[in-house]
C-alpha cells in the first residue's frame, strides 16, 4: 500500500518535476547560444538561494503571487477567464490604502479594515464583470480586461493624483503615493516565527505577515472547495452547468459567486506591499495579476500545486536580481524559463495522465488473468 | 466475401477488460446486428472499428484487405461510416448544410458548390431510397428524419459498411418501420449493415444475421430463424428473461403533483406547451406519449424548474411551486431522470461517487448542514452500484468510463434512493438492456406501490402501456387524448401520437 502510494505521489510530482528539468536543459541552450555559461549562472542562482535572506525575499514575492494564482485558479474551476485580476488587486491597493490612512482603530482592527475593505473593492469590481455575463452575455475576459483598462489607465491614475499624500513622503525620498497609514494598520513582520528554525534574518530583511493570510486562503480555499456543499456545487457548475443546473445549482449565481471570491482574493495581493510600506506608491509592483494565471496553470488550480509553482515563480524572481548583479547571464533567462516552464508543464501534464491510463489498464488485465476466470 | 472480419480484438480500460479476443466477422450486403448486455463491449467494438479508439491487440479487414485505422476520417476512406446514439447535427443549418459539412464541394476562390452538394445529396437519396427535402432546418425535423440526415450524411461521404448505434432508442414504432425499410433498401443497393440494438423483436425482425456479446467476448453468432426472442436474452444475460409482474394498482387520492393551464412559449411567443392541466396522484405513474418535440421536454423542464412558465402553476405535495428554486423542488421531493444522461445526468469527468450525489447534495446522508460527507456518499454510491447492478470495476472511477446503459443505471439508483415523493422520469430505461430495464420496472412499480407518483415520458410504448396507470398523448404542445393502458396496443397509441387517430375521428 504505502509503495502504492509513493508511486502515485511520484507519479503525481513528475509532471512538474519534469517541465522544471526541460526547462533547465532548454534554458541553458538559450544561455549557450547567448554566449553565458550556463553553470556559472546556476551557480550563482542556488548559492544566491541558499540565503536566509533571499529566501525572505523568495517567500515575499511567492505571497502575492500565491494570492493571484489562487484568484485566478477560482475563475478556472468554474470554466471563467478572470483576467482582471490585475485591476481588481490594484483598484482593492489603492482604495484601502486611502480608507486605511482615514481611519484610526486599534491595531488588530485597523488592519482587519483594511484586509476587508480590499477584498470588498475586489469582489465587487470582479462581481460586477460576473454580473455583466449572467444579466448581457458579455464575455468576462472581455469585460475584465476593459476594467483592468479602466482601473490601470483610468481611477488609479487619477485617484493617485487625488490622494496624494502632501510633501512629507516625497520631500523625504523622493517617493510619491497616498498618505502613509498609522503603525496600528500594518502588519508587523513575521521574522521572530522564522527565527525560531534558524538564526536571525540580517540586512534587514523582512518576511510578510501576509504570508499567513496567504496560507490561510489556501487553506480555506481547499476546505470550501473539496469538503463543502458549496465546493460541490461550483466544481459541477463548473464541470457541467446543465446537468448541474438540473441538480439545482443555478449557472448564474455560481457565475457572479466565483467571480465575486476570485475577486476579493485578488484584492489581498496587493496587500503584502500594503501592510509593509503603508501607502500606495505612484509605481506599484505590477504585473502580478497576469503572473497569477500563469501560476494558476503551472498548479493546476490545486491549493498545493499552486503554492509550488509560487514558490518556484518567486525563486526565478529574485534571481533575475542576482543574475544582473553577478553578470552571469542577461536577467531575460528568468522570464524564458518562465514561459519554458509553463510549456513545457502543459505537454507534461498530459503525457503523465495517458501513462497513468496505461499503467492502470495493464494492472486491471495482470488482476484478470491472475483472478479465477470470469464466467464465459 | 467478407466486408468486415475482426479477429482477436481487444481492448481494455483501467480496472476493465472492454473487449475480450473477439473475432466478428460480416458478410457483404448483410444486416449484422450486434446484441448484448449494458457494458458488453458493443459501442467499443464499432469505436475501433470506426477508427475512434485503437484496440490493444487484433487486426481488422475491411473487403479482405488489413488495415490499421487511426482515426475515422480514415475510416470514411475506407467506406465505413458511423451513425452515433446521439445525432450530431447543427440545429440552426439546413439538411443541406449539416449534410456537406465537412465535406463541401468546393468552387474557385473557396466558395461553397451548394448546387454539386445539392446534386448528389439528391442522387444519394434516390440511390437509397431516402426521402428527405434538402432545405429543412433541422431544427424543424422530427427525430426520424433527424437520423435520416445522419444516415445520408454517412452515404454522401461514400459509405457502404454502416454502422448504427441503438438507433432505434429514440423512434416510435412508425419510425422504426420507416427506419427497417431504409435499411432493408440500403442493404438492396449493396451496403453492408452493422447496428446495436437492445430491443430483441426488432432485431429478429430485420438482422441477418447476429453476434451476441457478453463481458467482452463474442457468445455466439446465430441466424433469427434459429433462435427465438428468449433465446437470444438468455445468451445475453446468461439466464431466464426477467418477467416483470404487471401488478396491482395503487392509485391513491392523493393528488401529488399538479399542473394547472401550464403554457411555456418559445421564442416568438409560441406556445410549445399549451394549456396543460393534469395531476398525478400518489401511488400512480402517467405516461406520456408524443412522438419527441411535442412539448414534452419543454413541460418536463418546467417542471424541473429551469424553465419559466408564463401561464399556469405547478403544485407539488399541495404547495404552489410554481416559482420555486430548483434545489428547493428537489429537496421537497422531486426526483429527476433526464432523457440526455450526458448533457443533464452526469459529470462525466467525476468520479461515481460524486455523481451519485449529484441533485442531491444538500441532502443527508451526502451532507450534513454545509459539509460534505465523503463516507454518505460513497456509502450511497456503493449502495446504487449493488442494488441497481451498475457494472464497474469500483466507485472511484469516472462516470465517463461506464458504458451508456450502466450510466443510466447509475442515474436511476442516485433518484430512486433518494426517496422521491414524485419521479419525472424521461426515457428512464434508454439504452438499457432487457434484463436490467426488467429490473427497472420493478423498481418504478415497487416505488409506486409505496406511494410514488411517477410521471413517465417515453419512447419506448410497451415500457409506457406496461407500466402506466393512465396514458395521456401529447401533441404540439397540447395533451389531446387520454387513453387506458389496459386497452390499447402500442400500433394504436403510435396512430394517436402521430394525430392519425385524432384526424380518424377516434374521441
Ligand atoms: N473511455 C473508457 N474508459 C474506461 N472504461 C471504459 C471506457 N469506455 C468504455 N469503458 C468500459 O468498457 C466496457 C464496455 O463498454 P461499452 O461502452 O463498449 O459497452 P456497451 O456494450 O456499448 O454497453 P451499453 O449497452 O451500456 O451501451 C464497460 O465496462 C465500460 O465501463
Ligand atoms: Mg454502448
Amino acid at each position: 500500500m504505502t509503495e502504492r502510494l509513493t508511486h502515485r505521489l511520484m507519479l503525481a510530482s513528475a509532471a512538474p518535476v519534469a517541465a522544471v528539468v526541460i526547462a533547465v536543459v532548454l534554458s541553458s541552450i538559450v544561455l549557450l547560444i547567448s554566449g553565458s555559461n550556463p553553470l556559472a549562472a546556476y551557480a550563482d542562482m542556488v548559492q544566491h538561494a541558499s540565503k536566509l535572506e533571499t529566501q525572505v525575499d523568495i517567500l515575499n514575492r511567492a505571497t502575492p503571487l500565491y494570492l493571484s494564482g489562487v484568484a485566478a485558479a477560482i475563475g478556472f474551476r468554474m470554466n471563467l477567464f478572470n483576467i482582471g485580476v490585475e485591476g481588481q488587486y490594484l483598484l482593492a491597493f489603492i482604495v484601502a490604502a486611502h480608507l486605511g490612512a482615514q481611519v484610526e482603530l486599534a491595531s488588530v482592527l485597523h488592519v482587519a479594515f483594511i484586509l476587508v475593505v480590499a477584498m470588498a473593492v475586489g469582489g465587487a469590481f470582479s462581481g460586477a464583470a460576473g454580473v455583466l455575463k449572467v444579466t448581457r452575455g458579455v464575455n468576462e475576459v472581455i469585460s475584465t480586461i476593459m476594467l483592468n483598462a479602466v482601473v490601470i489607465s483610468g481611477l488609479a491614475a487619477w485617484w493617485i493624483v487625488e490622494w496624494q499624500a502632501g510633501g512629507e513622503i516625497s520631500a523625504t525620498g523622493g517617493r510619491v503615493g497616498t498618505e502613509p497609514i498609522a503603525e496600528s494598520g500594518l502588519l508587523p513582520d513575521i521574522n521572530s516565527w522564522l527565527e525560531v528554525f534558524t538564526r536571525e534574518v540580517g540586512l534587514g530583511k523582512k518576511l510578510t505577515g501576509m504570508m499567513l493570510v496567504a496560507v490561510a486562503v489556501g487553506v480555506v480555499y481547499h476546505v470550501i472547495l473539496n469538503r463543502t456543499v458549496f465546493g460541490f456545487d461550483l466544481r459541477s457548475s463548473g464541470a457541467n452547468p446543465t446537468a448541474s443546473h438540473v441538480g439545482g445549482v443555478s449557472p448564474k449565481r455560481m457565475v457572479v459567486i466565483a467571480m465575486t471570491l476570485s475577486g476579493m482574493v485578488a484584492g489581498l495581493v496587493g496587500m503584502t506591499e500594503l501592510m509593509n510600506t503603508g501607502y500606495y506608491p505612484s509605481n506599484p509592483i505590477s504585473l502580478l495579476g497576469f503572473t497569477g494565471i500563469a501560476v494558476a496553470l503551472l498548479g493546476r488550480n490545486h491549493p498545493a500545486g499552486v503554492a509550488v509553482a509560487a514558490l518556484i515563480f518567486g525563486f526565478l524572481d529574485v534571481s533575475s536580481g542576482i543574475l544582473q548583479i553577478s553578470g552571469a547571464a542577461s536577467r531575460e533567462i528568468v522570464e524564458i524559463m518562465k514561459g519554458v516552464i509553463i510549456l513545457t508543464a502543459v505537454i507534461a501534464y498530459e503525457v503523465v495522465r495517458r501513462i497513468r491510463e496505461r499503467e492502470e489498464a495493464a494492472a486491471a488485465a495482470a488482476a484478470m488473468a491472475a483472478g479465477p476466470a470470469e464466467a464465459s | 466475401m467478407l466486408a468486415i472480419e475482426l479477429t482477436g480484438i481487444t481492448k481494455r480500460f483501467p480496472g476493465v477488460v472492454a473487449n475480450d479476443d473477439i473475432n466478428l466477422e460480416v458478410a457483404e450486403g448483410e444486416i449484422h446486428a450486434i446484441c448484448g448486455e449494458n457494458g458488453a463491449g458493443k459501442s467499443t467494438l464499432m469505436k475501433i472499428l470506426y477508427g475512434m479508439q485503437p484496440p490493444d491487440s487484433g487486426t481488422i479487414r475491411i473487403q479482405g484487405e488489413e488495415v490499421e485505422l487511426h482515426s475515422p476520417a480514415q475510416a470514411i476512406e475506407l467506406g465505413i461510416g458511423m451513425v452515433h446514439q446521439h445525432f450530431m447535427l447543427a440545429d440552426q443549418f439546413t439538411v443541406l448544410e449539416n449534410v456537406i459539412l465537412g465535406a463541401e464541394p468546393m468552387r474557385s476562390l473557396g466558395r461553397i458548390d451548394f448546387d454539386a452538394g445539392r446534386e448528389h445529396l439528391d442522387e444519394v437519396g434516390r440511390a437509397y431510397g431516402l426521402d428527405i427535402n434538402a432545405d429543412d432546418l433541422v431544427e424543424s425535423l422530427e427525430v426520424g428524419e433527424r437520423q435520416r440526415v445522419e444516415i445520408i450524411k454517412v452515404l454522401y461521404r461514400g459509405a457502404e459498411i454502416l454502422i448504427l448505434d441503438e438507433p432505434t432508442a429514440v423512434l416510435v414504432p412508425q419510425e422504426v418501420d420507416e427506419l427497417f425499410r431504409n435499411i432493408r433498401e440500403l442493404k438492396a443497393s449493396g451496403a453492408t449493415i452493422l447496428f446495436i440494438d437492445h430491443k430483441l423483436d426488432e432485431v429478429l425482425e430485420i438482422a441477418d444475421t447476429i453476434t451476441v456479446l457478453r463481458q467482452g467476448r463474442t457468445v455466439g453468432t446465430v441466424k433469427p430463424d434459429q433462435v427465438t426472442a428468449h433465446d437470444l436474452a438468455e445468451m445475453m444475460i446468461g439466464s431466464e428473461l426477467p418477467v416483470p409482474d404487471a401488478g396491482e394498482s395503487t392509485v391513491t387520492e392523493e393528488v401529488a403533483l399538479e399542473l394547472s393551464g401550464l403554457r411555456v412559449a418559445a421564442e416568438g411567443d409560441r406556445a410549445v406547451v399549451d394549456d396543460v392541466s393534469l395531476s398525478v396522484h400518489r401511488g400512480e405513474i402517467v405516461g406520456i406519449a408524443g412522438v419527441e418535440g411535442n412539448g414534452q421536454a419543454e413541460l418536463v423542464n418546467a417542471i424541473i424548474g429551469i424553465q419559466d412558465p408564463d401561464q399556469g402553476t405547478i403544485t407539488l405535495l399541495g404547495r404552489d411551486i410554481t416559482h420555486v428554486s430548483v434545489r428547493h423542488r428537489r429537496e421537497m421531493g422531486l426526483g429527476y431522470v433526464p432523457q440526455d444522461r450526458h448533457r443533464d445526468g452526469l459529470l462525466l469527468g467525476f468520479t461515481l461517487w460524486e455523481n451519485a450525489a449529484l441533485g442531491h447534495q444538500t441532502e443527508a446522508p451526502y451532507s450534513r448542514g454545509p459539509w460534505l460527507s465523503r463516507p454518505g456518499m460513497r456509502g450511497r454510491a456503493n449502495r446504487i452500484k449493488d442494488e441497481f447492478d451498475v457494472r464497474t470495476p469500483n466507485i472511484e472511477v469516472s462516470a465517463h468510463a461506464l458504458s451508456g446503459g450502466n450510466q443510466q443505471k447509475l442515474i436511476l439508483g442516485r433518484e430512486m434512493v433518494a426517496g422521491p415523493a414524485v419521479l419525472i422520469a424521461n426515457h428512464p430505461t434508454r439504452g438499457i438492456d432487457v434484463g436490467a430495464q426488467a429490473a427497472v420496472w420493478d423498481d418504478i412499480r415497487e416505488a409506486r406501490s409505496r406511494g410514488l407518483a411517477t410521471l413517465l415520458v417515453s419512447a419506448d410504448l410497451d415500457e409506457l402501456i406496461g407500466l402506466s396507470d393512465t396514458i395521456v398523448v401529447m401533441l404540439r404542445g397540447r395533451l389531446v387524448a387520454r387513453l387506458d393502458p389496459n386497452d390499447i396496443t402500442p400500433r394504436d397509441l403510435g396512430a394517436y401520437m402521430t394525430g392519425a387517430a385524432l384526424e380518424a375521428g377516434a374521441p
